[in-house]
């Protein structure tokens, strides 16, 4: 696939770079093979099966991934693309998602046809980008970022505070109770009103924004948003229309956002304010950078990942094969030799061993608790304490001491890599079993908060991203 | 006369605090040209760790240790405590970037604050601490100034976080190291082919930067009370915003901005509604962006190809 305006160097260094090699090369080739729109069929075809086998609630959790995913790929339009950061986007499914509501329940009341909602709604949100795009012509980088960050700040405060407003007799948003009883997208009379009905209704719009965006990227605007983000000012020199196509960005990425938000509207039946704080926009960030800037189908991978996640947190059993199935993968990437990997975990149990009887000589087995093993099966019995009373208190002082030894490992070599990794897994393996495992939505935040620091450090283009040649 | 007169005293104590919590926004951003999102996060460490001491120290209301020395250790150990998360944060989060693209240090930023967020929620739970300074300082005790009287504790803020500046600007202008930090900022190239160890200058920026939020940290704690894990989050984008109308890099720039914005909320606070207090001041800093966005004392930044 040979692109106008992408200089050969560059092009080949990509393939030259993909060079598979090991045991999944095969299959890697194989699927390289496949063309785009076979891959969008093959993925829509199995996600369309998906709630054929799951419960309700599984279904709920299907449309979360699929709302995600569409707002990721709007936003990816506007920093992937266009590298423009933009930290106010999660205000643009806020007012899309408090747009459709007002305008469809009986807040004003007011019951919109969905045919004409949902144009207004996507026209308004998009003209809402278009305006937030101006300051864009002067500000660049960290300052677009925090006017940004403002906006998705003042859109919070301005609904959660709407109902306060000297001389307003009815509060259009509805303050801090949000609004309820929103009506379900309606088109030539067949309502989406259940979650199978609207899991398919996001699908073939996944599906028909996936296409678009493909086509999108390889237009004229979008090699030239990629001119945009490499070198505005060279960009801007070869009389690319610089402020047009920012605002454009920040106008179909907005449009997206919008129309998600109509969507979530609809089947929450309802918005609240806290629905949009800065947590959602980190978590639509989180799947951006993990499945890769810039690349459609890592977004939405990315998206699938992030949402699944604090399901599988949910739950302990599964949450706890992640967390251990997650640490034997680090082991195996630090360390790359399997008789090391088992000589440290035999350390690791070892240590706790000692550390055990130590601790209950000193203050006697009156300090242990219940051990919550659902998954592990007994086998942290013998060696990893699990506290009763104390547990708040120790467990805390483990944690800052797990994040330091994670540190030193990250800051050692060689033996000493492996002498601290010993004492760091005893402490993460505490740290889990005596608190983390406990508090599934801090750890979430803690993973999310994590995966954006460490791939910025590790592998900046994400999972299914492309490394960005620098030229400089 | 007299409301107005309280407000503005209100006004300073706040504006100082920002101010504080501004220069290690507006100092980092002199040396590394890039926006450390987990600043807040930091000088909310920072109030924690105040609290800490106050709690082993037996408790605002039965200290074992005179009151001024509880108050100075509380000092010292939020800036330990700061200090070490602002190196950790140079070292693990942002040196590995120093030669990707300019989104890497930003996304890494924003991680690491929402990172550190979680963090507090785990160590310190959702309930709101107070360091209950009305019991370790009377309210009543203070001076009092025409109509008004002003609160010890009040003035203590004021007085610290003024010698803090003087010091801090002595130091830049007079000192060798001072002056390496403001060599590096007008070019860190040109500065390392100086022979100026530009790593080691960018510590120093982080640890001056995160002692003085983590001071920053203690005196909300102590004037306002309330401290909580999200707390930072706030702060730190009003006192960013302090730095931008300011004039980003420029240090008394920062001070100056730090005033404006704890004036303007205290006015907004008190003579419009509460409600408003947070939309004004950020709508300040949109309209400061768009019209001037290099601040008050801050220079143009001209684009070099």
């Amino acid at each position: 696939m040979s692109q106008i305006g992408v200089d050969r160097w560059v092009e080949e260094s990509e393939s030259r770079q993909q060079q598979y090699s090991g045991w999944t090369a095969p299959a890697r080739r194989a699927f390289d093979k496949v063309r785009p729109g076979w891959r969008l069929a093959l993925f829509l075809g199995l996600a369309a099966l998906y709630p054929l086998l799951v419960s309700p609630s599984g279904v709920r959790i299907g449309i979360t991934v699929l709302i995600l995913a569409m707002l990721a790929l709007g936003l990816n339009i506007v920093v992937g693309w266009a590298g423009l950061l933009d930290l106010g986007y999660v205000a643009f499914y806020g007012f899309g998602a408090y747009f459709y509501a007002i305008v469809s329940s009986d807040q004003l009341p007011a019951h919109w046809p969905t045919w004409v909602a949902i144009p207004v709604v996507v026209a308004a949100t998009a003209l809402l980008g278009a305006l937030l795009s101006l300051p864009s012509r002067r500000l660049v980088g960290d300052y677009l970022a925090i006017m940004t960050l403002f906006f998705a700040q003042v859109f919070v405060e301005v609904v959660r505070n709407f109902s306060r407003l000297p001389g307003e007799p009815t509060d259009i948003t509805g303050g801090p109770n949000g609004i309820t009883g929103v009506d379900p997208w309606t088109v030539f009379g067949f309502s989406f009103n259940t979650f199978n009905r609207n899991f398919y209704l996001l699908l073939g719009l996944l599906g028909l924004l996936i296409v678009g965006l493909y086509r999108l990227n390889d237009s004229r605007t979008g090699r030239a948003w990629r001119a945009l983000r490499e070198d505005t000012l060279a960009a801007e020199h070869m009389t690319t229309p610089v402020n047009r196509l920012k605002m454009l960005a920040f106008a179909v990425g907005a449009a997206i956002a919008g129309l998600s938000g109509t969507i979530f509207a609809a089947v929450q039946v309802g918005v609240f304010p806290n629905n949009f704080m800065l947590v959602f926009l980190i978590t639509v960030y989180a799947a951006l950078i993990l499945g890769g800037l810039g690349s459609i189908p890592g977004v939405v991978v990315g998206a699938i990942a992030v949402a699944f996640t604090p399901e599988i947190l949910r739950n302990p059993g599964a949450a706890g094969w992640l967390f251990y199935i997650g640490l034997l993968t680090l082991l195996l990437v630090t360390l790359r030799k399997r008789p090391m990997v088992a000589a440290v975990v035999a350390g690791v149990v070892a240590f706790g061993y000692l550390l055990r009887a130590a601790s209950l000589a000193i203050w006697g087995d009156t300090i242990l608790g219940v051990p919550n093993d659902t998954f592990t099966g007994g086998f942290l019995d013998g060696w990893l304490l699990i506290l009763g009373e104390h547990q708040d208190m120790a467990s805390n002082y483990a944690f800052v001491l797990a994040i330091v030894g994670v540190l030193g490992v990250i800051l050692t070599r060689g033996w000493w890599r492996v002498v601290a990794l010993i004492p760091t897994i005893y402490l993460a393996v505490f740290v889990w079993e005596n608190k983390l495992a406990l508090q599934p939505s801090i750890t979430r935040q803690l993973l999310f908060g994590g995966v954006l620091m460490v791939m910025m450090a590790v592998r900046p283009q994400g999972l299914l991203g492309t490394r960005r040649v620098e030229i400089t | 006369m007299e409301f107005f007169l309280q407000q503005t005293v209100n006004g300073l104590t706040l504006g100082s605090v920002y101010a504080l919590i501004a220069l290690g926004y507006t100092m980092v951003y002199g040396v590394l040209k890039f926006l450390n999102f987990a600043h807040g996060e930091v000088y909310m460490f920072g109030a924690f760790a105040g609290y800490g001491v106050l709690t082993v120290l037996g408790g605002p209301s039965a200290l074992v240790v005179p009151v001024w020395l509880a108050i100075t250790l509380m000092f010292v150990a939020a800036m330990t405590v700061a200090t070490g998360i602002g190196v950790g944060l140079e070292r693990f989060a942002y040196r590995p970037l120093r030669r990707a693209s300019r989104l890497a240090p930003l996304i890494s930023a924003i991680g690491a604050s929402f990172f550190l967020q979680a963090a507090a929620l785990l160590l310190f739970t959702a309930n709101s601490r107070s360091y209950d300074a009305p019991t370790l300082i009377p309210i009543e005790s203070g001076v009092t100034v025409g109509p008004i009287d002003i609160w010890a504790v009040r003035i203590l803020v004021i007085i610290t976080a003024v010698i803090l500046m003087i010091l801090l600007t002595l130091w830049v202008n007079r000192s060798r190291a001072g002056k390496a930090v403001r060599a590096v900022s007008f070019d860190t190239e040109a500065a390392a082919m100086m022979g100026v160890d530009v790593d080691r200058v960018i510590v120093i920026t982080f640890i001056i930067g995160s002692a003085l939020a983590g001071v920053g940290g203690v005196m909300v704690g102590l004037v306002f009370g309330r401290i909580f894990h999200l707390m930072g989050f706030i702060a730190g984008l009003k006192a960013f915003t302090a730095a931008v109308v300011g004039g980003i890099g420029s240090i008394p720039g920062a001070m100056l901005g730090g005033l404006l914005i704890g004036f303007a909320e205290a006015y907004t606070t008190s003579y419009i509604s509460s409600t408003f207090q947070n939309l004004i001041v950020f709508g300040l800093l949109i309209v400061f962006l768009l019209v001037r966005p290099h601040g008050f004392l801050g220079r143009p930044d001209l684009a070099k190809v």
